[in-house]
């Protein structure tokens, strides 16, 4: 059986969890078993629309305590939920949470892992599962030699498959452990699209020349509902939150749309958002290097090309 | 109080990535070779920081690695640790690595272990989770700011769209990113003291690895920039709509 590891949030499931989700479930076809869903904690969501997604049972440990993050806690119960269900195979999304504990399930289950997974397992050889080395900037194919597995999945690597399923939930009862982290605030920045689980963004970097000309990218990021990024010289200079710098010691993202504007485009940026399924680079300078690793490149002056950009995709949304 | 800090050597961030023997190792001809920036920036230097506000503070780096990675470690001490101690194997497999850690931290107290978010040449940000399992011991990861209060550490985290406060009681294992230090440059002094100060390099303690490396491959060369003229915006809205399919 393939189990996979259902993150939430705020009572909502993740959407890098329902990628996990259908991830799972196309292995569970390739090994011919089922694909079963394990949530910790309380949610919102209707918990038999993931069948739809791929997930014939959720198991819920129904525990508003869980809702609390625990890396110590939640890697403990996944752990014995998959011992008690006998999962071959973990699927966590390689998100936040999913990286403080599927390494840790995976000790504790005696199984190989493999983070930052970015393909299907290839059954010819045992099995061996693709991930991203070098910050994106190569693959590397992983064989796993225990008869468990773990797998995080990288965020927006794999995508949603529809299944005509609908989810039965099953309650798990498991003893909780002792609360090992007590979470004393969360600070969520309201009313803004958090870069990791985006699908579009526009980012900005020193061509803009100063914070107080943000305003363009921003009704640009607002007409296309984008998330805002930023290059490493402008969250060190103070022009934009440091939450917003994406590269290589930054966030790395893999939206389906990355507009960089102002942005040279060098190799430790390019380790950030190389993944990103199609790049957009605007730059007034035609050598930047940027452009080679662009889909779409736009040589000119921000200042007239964004706007123009913005009012382009404006009228496209008007006339849908 | 005693903190563990693990380092890891890592290809310079400019390096050229490329492999040899048949795309199953990475070609390290001409790499330069660093501390692993997440280890070094974030997570050293607010050791180093936690010792400069408490000099009772005694700080232990650990790297696992051959002979070669002993110029790292020295930077390393250069820095500011105390002592270093390097586990004399060479392993791609996290859970090797992860052992070796815990087995030496297994044999002392520490109150806090230490790791970068995750390595930027096999980016698994395996190390810490995989220490609280061994260790059985909490864990917060990805964390921007830490502060002490006696037994008690004081952490934010990054989630989704934000940020979370945590209190956990040490021991503890925390894994650090940008936010929680700045990058410091070490000084004449530093590297003068580092010299002399012990480095112990243990005998690895026998390990299965869990996973092997296959193949390395590149990601496809881009096809080429596809350039659209500034007074050409609404083609490129159609071109992203219709041929990348992707608003």
């Amino acid at each position: 059986m393939v189990l996979i590891y259902i993150d939430h949030s705020e009572k909502e499931i993740k959407k890098s969890s329902h990628e996990a989700i259908s991830y799972g479930a196309a292995i569970a076809k390739q090994l011919g078993c089922s694909s079963e869903a394990l949530l910790l904690g309380t949610v919102n969501d209707d918990l038999t629309a993931l069948g739809k997604l791929g997930a014939s049972k959720v198991h819920q440990l129904n525990n508003e305590t869980l809702n609390n993050f625990d890396a110590k806690v939640h890697a403990s119960l996944i752990a014995t939920a998959a011992t008690h269900l006998n999962a071959e195979v973990i699927v966590f999304a390689h998100n936040i949470n999913g990286k403080a504990i599927a390494p840790a399930v995976a000790v504790k289950l005696d199984a190989g892992i493999v983070t930052g997974a970015c393909s299907l397992p290839n059954l010819q050889n045992g099995f061996e599962v693709t991930k991203t080395v070098f910050s994106g900037k190569a693959f590397a194919s992983i064989k796993i030699e225990t008869p468990k597995k773990v797998i995080a999945i990288n965020q927006n690597s794999f995508g949603i498959e529809n299944y005509e399923l609908g989810a039965t939930i099953e309650e798990v009862n498991l003893p909780i452990p002792t609360a090992s982290v007590k979470v004393t605030n969360v600070n969520k920045i309201i009313g803004e699209i958090p870069l990791t689980e985006a699908n579009l963004v526009v980012s900005g970097g020193r061509g803009l020349k100063g914070p107080e000309n943000w305003g363009i990218l921003l009704n640009l990021a607002k007409a296309l509902g984008a998330a805002t990024a930023c290059s490493r010289p402008v969250s060190d200079s103070d022009w934009r939150p440091h939450h917003e710098h994406v590269g290589q010691t930054g966030i790395q993202i893999a939206p389906n749309l990355y507009i960089a504007i102002g942005i040279s485009g060098a190799i430790q940026h390019l380790a950030g958002v190389n993944r990103s399924k199609t790049i957009v680079v605007i730059n007034k300078d035609p050598e930047a290097p940027f452009f080679k690793a662009a889909d779409y490149g736009v040589v000119g002056d921000a200042f007239e090309v964004v706007p123009a950009l913005t009012a382009a995709i404006s009228k496209m949304k008007h006339n849908e | 109080m005693n903190i563990l800090v693990c380092i890891s050597k890592t290809p310079d961030t400019t390096a050229k990535i490329a492999f040899t023997e048949g795309n199953t190792k990475f070609d390290e001809n001409g790499v330069q070779w660093i501390i692993n920036p997440y280890d070094e920036w974030y997570s050293l230097v607010r050791a180093i920081e936690i010792k400069e506000k408490d000099p009772t503070t005694n700080i232990h780096l650990i790297t696992v690695g051959g002979p070669e990675a002993e110029p790292i470690i020295r930077k390393a001490l250069a820095l500011g640790g105390d002592e270093a101690i390097r586990v004399n194997i060479n392993s791609n497999d996290s859970y090797v690595i992860a052992q070796q850690i815990a087995t030496v931290a297994k044999q002392a107290s520490y109150d806090l272990i230490m790791t970068g978010k995750e390595t930027i040449d096999y980016n698994s940000a395996c190390i810490g989770s995989m220490l609280s399992a061994i260790l059985d011991l909490p864990f917060v990861s990805l964390a921007n700011h830490l502060e002490m209060n006696g037994n008690t550490a004081t952490i934010q985290r990054e989630i989704e769209g934000g940020e979370e406060t945590n209190e956990v009681i040490l021991p503890m294992i925390i894994s650090c990113q940008k936010g929680m230090a700045e990058q410091r440059i070490p000084n004449m002094r530093g590297i003068m003291a580092a010299r002399t100060k012990p480095l112990k390099v243990l005998d690895p303690v026998a390990t299965n690895a869990h996973t092997s490396i296959k193949e390395f491959s590149l990601p496809p060369a881009k096809t080429g920039v596809k350039l659209i003229t500034p007074d050409q915006m609404e083609e490129l809205v159609k071109l992203l709509k219709e041929e990348a399919k992707v608003i």
